[in-house]
């Protein structure tokens, strides 16, 4: 983008301390509302019925509340807390602001919602709403940073065609009786109709909001960080990871849909403001002087999250996610790295954990062998390096989509063969459908895996066992990325994905290196598959399809990578946990998930396309920002094998 | 002067078809030690197919291409590995990777640390990859853009981007360096720039084979230049020759030949086999 004009100046017009001392009290109001009781009765979940003691989504209010206050107080130069925005924007305090208008707009209609009627509930919830509001409307007052011109943009008018065209056809689907042929497909369109009308409206609504809020960046250079002893910048780092490690254990932990519904609804804003305000800058600065101290405490944080649960019961989802998030790594390396797109990654996790079941001891299995746990590890993931090299041996001569075809039909193959070689219809080996049932837990140097272990006072449960164990396979193939991706051979994938022509002419065997990094990615999904196939005790062909409605599979596994952040370590591993959690705890979405995430996946891309962590080379961007745009040269329409 | 005893590079005969069209029809050259050699002809002409053709690109229909006497091998990344190096006619560069990083990628050949050695980072990985840094940061120096080595290549103006990868190309240690309209979108005093990089470069000891439109550019740098007009090197010479030839001049439909920009021929396109 061109950088436009901009000015300093508030949405509604309202006298700068009034505007203040209503953000103040709004977000005072939100925060205390959380001490009050929301609704009368325990049936909504969590239950929201004492004073004095905050329960689930209050938490969720008294958080919004405060850090609003604290952004806005910060962002005024209160004495002693500069160090919460650096930056003092006022646009830090309206994001922070808009995190509580949506926790408390979604309580009180999520109270109403299930309870029938806004008559359920108590003053506290209206305390909630009325803050929510007020905070927002006192930030909008605020000096915010904005574009001097934002024109209007309205879509194609012909879509609106569609929403008049909505209701005609909700009355035609129901003018049909039931027993006609056509009546499903009435209903059907009607209500691809609906969803339609609904999108083109909720489209021109944002346009509409864009052109009236204007809001811009304007450049605010990050005052030079107060000299401190680097013991405390290493604490700084320390705590910032326990804090994020308490953030996410609260998303996993939570236990209800609509608390999941609220943590997300609060987190996006919260995580925007914290960036406009600066800190998460001032964060990254830190972490970039003390790189060891911040991968250990990373590390550490993740390993210390068994530590934090009470029971395994959300232990084995953050296991899961773990592998998600591993194999998400992996496929990061084909996709992100080297530009290969890879539509049946998930096969690879597949051969591995069917590898490591064979190999396993299970009575199921054909070969009644047991490795031990590094040998079977060593198994899955060499038989799963072993088949990327087959697949991607001859076709990754092909430029072009041929990949993109040959690996989609590889995920859909190997779950075939699997369900095939069954003893009837092929070779018994896998039992079909059944799987290999009853794999036994890992044995590593005498630790039984399966087991309850005792460590420092607190009870690991086997989950916490696997999870730890799979946190190791993780960290290895962080460290494989990381190194990997700045070395000589990451320069060449990237350079391959840039432009292969052109990397070829400086010297790069285009085929072997793919190659390399396909038989890489697959030997590194196969590794975590061996995890895999231990943690769930049985591997059946189902587990590993293109889509479907959980992950992990070929399509969820590309999300991850496209929405956390091609060719980053953070962003599939932040997108994994997200495309995990979400689907699992608002099970309640059950038939329309499919249709909500794919609504979700798509606002996301059209609001932050580089991914929610870009990577590093967009963000240079971002400084060279000032350079005007270039003459592109003649734009010469050259074949693609023309040079 | 080309000498006597084998020259640099020597293509004999080569011819590219493509379908119907002859784009280089039995074409030959030779480019000795320390020379730089012009090749100049209207637009179509088939100058970028007959590097493309030289670089292992296009695999040529017929014809040879021999680099210090053995004959190349079709597969860019071999032609590199030997010694010949090439610049793009509409800029290739790695738009997203920093502007050291693209020279970077240009050492690959010249370097060989594999995957394990990437991961486990013993003692010679960090020598290959400081030495790799340095000899980049040289290469930046040497073409005036050591002070951009972070930048994105893709936010580099226009005839900067044009420098990064002449230095990229260099990045490779060639004995040979192709370079297809260097001074395409520039304007006269980078043009002027240009030259003396490219006499540098000859200074360095790499002969050059450089593509152009602008006479003046040819005229000043190379010692020989050969003109090729659909497909066929129609003469080859010092400023003089080339400047009097009767087809020459007809090719270039009359127009003067110290124009910066010949006009263009659209009608060569038709082939006459
Ligand atoms: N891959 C290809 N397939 C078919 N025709 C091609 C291909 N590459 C080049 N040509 C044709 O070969 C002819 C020569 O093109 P070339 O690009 O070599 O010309 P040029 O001399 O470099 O021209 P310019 O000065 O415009 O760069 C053109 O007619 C072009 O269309
Ligand atoms: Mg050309």
């Amino acid at each position: 983008m061109t950088t436009t004009s901009t000015e300093t100046t508030p949405v509604i017009p309202l006298p700068a301390r009034a505007a203040a001392a209503l953000t103040g009290l709004g977000a005072l109001a939100t925060a205390a509302s959380a001490g009050l009781s929301w609704t009368w009765t325990s049936d909504f979940p969590g239950d929201l019925t004492y004073t004095g003691s905050p329960a689930g989504l209050q938490w969720l209010a008294l958080t919004a509340g405060l850090l609003t206050l604290v952004l806005l107080l910060a962002a005024h130069g209160t004495p002693g807390l500069h160090w919460a925005a650096p930056t003092r924007s006022h646009n830090a305090v309206l994001l922070a602001a808009t995190g509580a208008l949506a926790v408390s707009l979604y309580s009180v209609t999520a109270i109403s919602a299930e309870l029938g009627g806004l008559a359920n509930l108590e003053p506290g919830g209206w305390i909630l709403g009325a803050g929510g509001i007020l905070t927002v409307l006192g930030a909008l007052g605020l000096p915010l940073d904005r574009r001097t011109h934002v024109p209007l943009r309205i879509l194609d008018r012909r879509l609106f065609l569609l929403v008049p065209a909505a209701p005609i056809g909700w009355f035609a689907a129901h003018a049909i009786p039931g027993d006609k042929p056509v009546a499903p497909v009435m209903t059907a369109l009607a209500g691809a109709l609906a969803i339609a009308a609904g999108a083109v409206l909720l489209i021109q609504l944002g346009h509409l909001a864009n052109t009236w809020l204007r809001l811009g960046t304007v450049e605010r250079p990050l005052p030079a960080p107060r000299q401190l002893p680097s013991w405390v910048e290493v604490l700084l780092i320390v705590a910032a990871f326990g804090l994020g490690l308490f953030a996410i254990t609260f998303g996993i932990d939570t236990e209800y849909g609509e608390l999941f519904t609220g943590y997300l609804l609060l987190a996006a804003p919260v995580v925007a403001a914290l960036a406009k305000s600066g800190l998460i800058a001032r964060l990254r600065a830190l972490t970039v002087k003390y790189r060891p101290v911040t991968t250990g405490a990373a590390f550490a944080a993740a390993a210390s999250f068994p530590f934090t649960q009470t029971s395994d019961q959300y232990t084995s989802v953050a296991t899961n996610i773990l592998i998600f998030a591993t194999v998400a790594l992996g496929l990061n390396i084909v996709v992100g790295l080297a530009g290969l797109l890879d539509l049946g990654y998930v096969a690879f996790l597949g051969v591995g954990a069917y590898a490591a079941a064979l190999v396993s001891g299970s009575p199921a299995s054909p070969i009644h062998v047991q490795f031990p746990f590094w040998a079977a590890m060593l198994t899955g993931a060499a038989v799963s390096m072993v088949f990327g090299v087959l697949i991607g041996a001859p076709t990754l001569r092909l430029r072009g989509d041929y990949l993109a075809i040959v690996t989609l039909g590889f995920g859909e193959i190997f779950r075939i063969t699997m369900l095939n070689l069954n003893g009837t219809t092929g070779p018994k080996i896998t039992n079909g459908s059944n799987g290999i049932p009853r794999i036994p837990d890992l044995q590593i140097f005498g630790f039984d895996l399966g087991k309850p272990h005792t460590v420092a006072g607190i009870e690991l449960g086997r989950f916490s066992n696997y999870y730890l164990l799979m946190l190791l396979v993780t960290a290895l193939v962080v460290l494989v990325f990381a190194r990997v991706g700045n070395s000589r051979i990451g320069r060449a994938w990237v350079a391959i994905r840039e432009d292969e022509t052109a990397a070829e002419a400086m010297g790069i065997n285009g085929f072997r290196l793919k190659l390399l990094a396909f038989a890489l990615g697959a030997c590194l999904a196969g590794l975590a598959g061996t995890v895999q196939a231990h943690v769930s005790y049985t591997v059946t062909p189902d587990q590993y399809t293109f889509a479907e409605a959980l992950p992990p599979n070929s399509a969820f596994l590309l999300a991850a990578v496209i929405l956390g952040g091609m060719g980053t370590i953070s962003g599939p591993l932040a997108g994994a946990t997200l495309l995990f959690l979400i689907p699992k705890k608002l099970e309640f979405l059950s038939d329309y998930q499919l249709l909500a995430f794919g609504a979700a996946l798509i606002v996301l891309m059209r609001v932050r396309p580089e991914g929610l962590i870009p990577n590093r080379r967009q963000q240079l961007e971002f400084h060279e920002a000032a350079i005007p745009a270039q003459p592109t040269g003649e734009p010469t329409a050259l074949t693609k094998a023309g040079a | 002067m080309s000498t006597a005893a084998t020259p640099l590079l020597d293509v004999t005969g080569v011819t590219m078809r493509f379908g119907g069209l002859t784009a280089v029809n039995d074409v030959s050259l030779t480019v000795g030690e320390g020379e730089i050699i012009g090749l100049i002809g209207p637009n179509g002409a088939g100058k970028t197919t007959f590097f493309n053709c030289l670089t292992g690109l296009y695999v040529p229909t017929e014809g040879q291409v021999r680099y210090r006497g053995t004959v190349l091998p079709p597969k860019p990344h071999l032609v590199t590995q030997a010694g010949i190096a090439r610049t793009f006619q509409n800029i290739r560069l790695f738009a997203n990777m920093t502007v050291l990083e693209n020279v970077l990628v240009g050492r690959h050949t010249r370097t060989k640390e594999g995957i394990f050695s990437a991961i486990l980072r013993g003692p010679g990985y960090h020598r290959a990859e400081a030495e790799s840094r340095e000899r980049a940061m040289e290469l930046l120096a040497f073409t005036g853009l050591a002070g951009k080595a972070d930048h994105l290549a893709r936010n580099l103006p226009y005839g900067e981007q044009r420098k990064l990868e002449i230095a990229r190309a260099l990045a490779s240690d060639p004995g040979l360096l192709l370079l297809d309209e260097p001074t395409a979108g520039m304007n006269p005093q980078e043009t002027r720039a240009a030259e003396e990089l490219v006499f540098a470069i000859r200074d360095k000891g790499i002969s050059i084979l450089v593509i152009e439109h602008d006479m003046r550019f040819i005229f000043n740098l190379c010692d020989r230049t050969a003109v090729l007009v659909q497909g066929q090197k129609i003469v080859e010479g010092d400023r003089e020759t080339v400047q009097n030839d009767e087809r020459v001049i007809t090719a270039y439909l009359g127009a003067p030949l110290e124009g910066t920009t010949p006009a263009v021929a659209e009608t060569v396109t038709e082939t006459d086999q």
